[in-house]
């Protein structure tokens, strides 16, 4: 059976005819999991119970017609979202035995859409981290080389999706963890405009930044699940009350006439050669579907990194500040008192690169140095997104690379943080200004997948998706599976 | 120490919970009292994943004290977080408000008891949620922790370093106190803590410009604290420095059983609380519309009130002051006026006298009253019309207290209807002469004072019901022979 190289959107096709029950596909599926679990290492935590129970509620479902587009499709949560009941890490041991007792908002939506939870994806610690090596629970292998790194922090659900162990999982961006894993593991991620997804259950890192989104297979896909988890959320005050569309239903529209903008400083000094050479062949079917091509300049780009790594780190070293061994997450063993309890907990708790975060983030907030750091980083943000909101009064979207390079050596970057986060240097410009990007798969360079990256002006991700899904219609790097997986 | 040598400095940050149903970020109930935990849900206690979302109603509340006094209504607030570590506060930071609040720049106008007035500049007021509690006693070798009270809505009210004393602290804190109860944001609750007060406080030499370095006394809980905390704090401070030591800026708290106040911590010590704009909550943006809305349903504030009180009813500034304290003391007090007409003067003195005094004794408040305006307002008729005099009134007034019944119904019941008759009071005072030959003579032959012995006596024999006017006139001329 290879029900595994079918879509979400031919799976959830095939349910509806009745040609596979939602169990079926299920064991299906836990089972691929099952198989690859060691090599790599995708999943924190498996559900095969709750999801074969899941499953056979929405047979009950498909039987009586009562079915929605996602019923009985089998997924996975990245371990960042509160699912109820089921453990949820965040990728760190300060959270090993947390088991949240509400849903995401996010979770909720997926769950009333009738969708079957297979289980929650390894992710970089806190999702901090851009290679899924920061996990607790070791780092995730790339599918096409399990000796290279699947990016991160969404690495697992994108390790997850190239493999075909599931059809989409959900993810979450803050500085590029859903487009540049889906770069480097060669399937289509999808960054939501901020606020367009609840961040309600969501695990926050950097609160301004996160926003939640999907990795899977084709833009169609992510449509599907796009549609689902979007909208206004009461709990969420930083999301947005604009009417969510049904995306897939707007996908096919023809690309005469768009106007696509070439960022020069996507194409600086650090681009491999070969990288780029896939991306000039994507543009060209651009020009080939009816799109211009423009150059366009947004000069402040290249500060985009410093100001996130101030940014994010000052946020997260608040955000983190609740695990602190009372309530809930890790506590010491025999604190001697409130500071020992403190010290020890978070000590143990968190791992190298969280703690390098919190550090920095509470040196930037501290008295002194909050002028220097934070509130310029602000004013850059600031600068930063009046470059794309320029830019946008000249083009309909951006396009470029979503990575300097294909995937690297697991272990590569570990030792020098500075170059790991210039991994990061394309994709966190959309973060800063809150846009909508997604990654799509456009060629490989020595056997490693390469991802184009599209960011559009806010809330513009159902013309991401339509040009997203133009390309895919005319290319077949999306349906490429790593040898590995078969 | 010479007093006059020194200057006192005060300034206040005053904490009043506001009233709202459900605390300022969660839909968690804020009332007081619960089981530990009763009213704390997964914002409450910080969970992983959860978001905070603004309570409207607090924000309203905000700009109802911000229009009472006469203060900036900020257009566009920030909710900043506070971050420091400590077991009752879950999420390691307090959301508050910092660079921008929502009110900012107004001004109280307090009463002294000379009746001199003076002007309160306000340098701010924001919106903050409450911590937790830390809980001790009966929890031997443990701590406990409840957060019933994480997320209450509490607005702080900063005013600027302009008292010169402890009761003009207190006069000041008072006139917050009446006008929160006023704008119905605030229960007042000082014991359960809805409304408590730091003092900063420095002394200088008088005359000098520079203030000294102040300390600041946390979390007084009353006025009494209030003034004996500071007066403590003062003559440390003083003779401190007259011993040639220095003030130390920190942070110290009062013990209301030693009355004294003591160091907590430093300013070295302090923690640096990294303050930063929430990304979880959007900046507060209020349009005119909004504002207007509220300014038209604020209700008369207490100096309105106290004004028009002393226009209408002839009454001097402190009474008005004293008598507008509450919104329902006022409406108590106006409704005895109107039901005695022409004695509004009479009505203040039973207000702010007997019932002031029995309500205290008791530690009622005005609404529980056993005593209604209107039968109170039945007895104050009686003396208006002379039906009894003001002393008799006080032993009707104290059969009322205990559930007698109607001034009218005790006073028949008791028999205790004055005497105006002459011919009555004059057979009485014929009797009295004639008992009391000797004081006679001795009055007869100069010596005045005894007066007071006649008017004694008559009352007792009438058991205190002659009218007093009519008796000293008819005594006088009788006695004079």
């Amino acid at each position: 059976m290879s029900l595994y190289k079918q879509t979400l959107a031919e799976l959830a096709a095939g349910l509806r005819a009745r040609k596979f029950s939602s169990v079926e596909l299920t064991q299906h599926f836990l089972a691929r999991i099952d198989a690859h679990a060691g090599a790599l290492n995708a999943f924190i935590t498996v559900t095969h119970d709750s999801a074969l129970e899941s499953a056979r509620t929405a047979d009950a479902r498909l039987a009586s017609g009562r079915a929605g587009a996602l019923t009985g499709v089998p997924f996975a949560h990245k371990d960042i979202f509160c699912t109820a009941g089921v453990r949820t890490t965040c990728g760190s041991r300060m959270l090993d035995q947390f088991v949240s007792p509400y849903d995401a908002t996010v979770v909720a939506k997926l769950k009333d859409a009738g969708t079957v939870m297979l289980g929650k994806t390894n992710m970089d610690e806190f999702a901090m981290g851009s290679s899924s090596e920061t996990s607790y629970y070791g780092p995730v292998k790339n599918p096409w080389n399990t000796a290279l790194v699947p990016g991160g922090s969404s690495g697992g659900s994108a390790a997850a999706v190239a493999a075909r162990l599931i059809p989409a999982a959900t993810a979450t961006d803050t500085g590029g963890s859903i487009r540049q894993p889906a770069a480097l593991c060669g399937v289509t991620g999808l960054k939501p405009t901020y606020g367009r997804v609840s961040r309600y259950g969501m695990i926050a890192f950097a609160s301004s930044l996160d926003q939640g989104g999907v990795i899977a297979a084709s833009a169609l896909d992510a449509a599907l699940m796009l549609t689902a988890m979007a909208g206004f959320d009461p709990r969420d005050s930083t999301s947005v009350d604009t009417p969510v569309p049904d995306y897939a239903a707007l996908l096919d529209k023809p690309l005469t006439g768009m106007r696509v903008g070439i960022v020069k400083e996507f194409f600086d000094a650090g681009l491999d050669a070969q990288n780029a050479h896939c991306i000039r062949e994507a543009l060209a079917i651009y020009s080939k579907l009816g799109a211009t091509m423009k150059d366009v300049s947004l000069p402040n780009l290249p500060l985009s990194v410093p100001t996130y790594y101030v940014v994010a780190p000052a946020e997260c070293s608040s955000n983190l500040a609740r695990y602190d061994g009372v309530r809930f997450g890790h506590r010491c063993s025999a604190p001697r008192d409130l500071a020992d309890l403190y010290r020890r907990s978070r000590g143990e708790g968190f791992g190298a690169e969280v703690k390098r975060r919190v550090m920095t983030g509470t040196y930037v907030l501290s008295a002194g140095y909050y002028d220097a750091y934070y509130l310029k980083a602000q004013k850059v943000r600031q600068l930063i997104a009046k470059d794309f909101h320029d830019a946008f009064a000249k083009v309909d979207m951006l396009m470029g690379p979503t990575t300097p390079t294909p995937a690297f050596a697991i272990g590569a970057k570990m030792a020098d943080p500075i170059t790991m986060y210039l991994n990061d240097i394309y994709t966190i410009g959309a973060n800063l200004a809150g846009l909508p990007a997604i990654s799509i798969p456009c060629g490989f360079v020595t056997g490693l997948p390469v991802g184009l990256q599209l960011v559009g002006p806010h809330f513009a991700e159902s013309a991401l998706l339509n040009a997203a899904h133009a390309y895919q219609r005319e290319t077949d790097w999306h349906r490429r599976i790593p040898a590995g997986a078969a | 120490m010479s007093a006059t040598e020194w200057e006192t400095v005060i300034g206040l940050e005053i904490h009043a919970q506001l009233a709202t149903r459900s605390k300022i970020f969660s839909g968690s109930a804020t009332s007081y009292g619960a089981q530990p935990n009763a009213h704390a849900n997964l914002v409450d206690l910080g969970y992983p994943g959860v978001l905070p979302v603004l309570n409207a109603e607090a924000v309203r509340m905000a700009v109802k004290l911000g229009l009472a006094i006469d203060a900036r209504i900020a257009r566009t607030s920030v909710f900043a977080r506070k971050n420091y570590f400590y077991p009752d506060l879950p999420k390691g930071y307090q959301i508050s408000q910092y660079e921008l609040p929502i009110v900012a720049g107004g001004a109280l106008e307090i009463i002294l008891e000379d009746g001199s007035r003076k002007r309160i500049a306000i340098t701010r007021a924001h919106l903050e949620e409450d911590a937790g509690k830390s809980l001790h006693e009966g929890l031997p070798g443990v701590s406990g922790i409840d957060l019933n009270r994480a997320g209450t809505p509490l607005i702080e009210i900063v005013s600027e370093p302009q008292m010169r004393s402890a009761k003009e602290a207190v006069a000041y804190m008072k006139k917050v106190h009446t006008l929160v109860r006023y704008l119905e944001i605030c229960d007042g609750n000082m014991q359960e803590g809805s409304f408590r007060c730091d003092a900063n406080v420095s002394v200088r030499k008088t005359g000098a410009q520079e203030f000294g370095t102040r300390a600041e006394i946390k979390n007084l809980n009353s006025f009494r604290y209030v003034e004996k905390a500071i007066l403590y704090e003062v003559s440390r401070q003083v003779e401190l420095l007259e011993s040639g030591g220095k003030v130390v800026q920190e942070t110290r708290l009062y013990d209301a059983d030693k009355g004294e106040t003591r160091s907590m911590r430093s300013k070295e010590e302090a923690n640096d609380y990294r303050y930063f704009p929430d990304p979880d909550l959007l900046p507060v943006m209020l349009t005119d519309e909004f504002i207007e809305e509220i300014r038209r349903g604020l209700p008369e504030l207490p100096d309105e009130k106290a004004r028009r009180l002393e226009s209408d009813y002839a009454l001097s500034a402190y009474d008005a002051l004293v008598l507008t304290s509450s919104r329902e003391l006022a409406a108590y007090y106006e409704e005895v006026a109107h039901a005695v007409p022409g004695e509004p003067k009479l009505a203040a003195n039973w207000v702010m006298g007997e019932l002031a005094a029995s309500l205290n004794k008791e530690s009622l408040d005005i609404g529980e009253s056993p005593i209604s305006s209107a039968t109170l307002a039945a007895l104050l008729r009686r003396i208006a019309d002379q039906t009894i005099s003001g002393k008799i009134a006080k032993e009707v007034f104290e059969a009322m207290w205990a559930g007698g019944g109607e001034a009218d119904a005790i006073i028949e019941a008791k028999g205790l209807r004055q005497i105006t008759d002459s011919a009555a009071i004059e057979r009485v005072i014929d009797e009295v002469m004639a008992k009391n030959p000797a004081q006679l003579a001795d009055y007869r032959s100069g010596k005045d004072k005894l007066f007071g012995f006649f008017v004694g006596q008559v009352m007792k024999a009438t058991g205190g019901k002659a009218n007093p006017a009519e008796l000293n006139r008819l005594l006088k001329r009788k006695l004079a022979g």
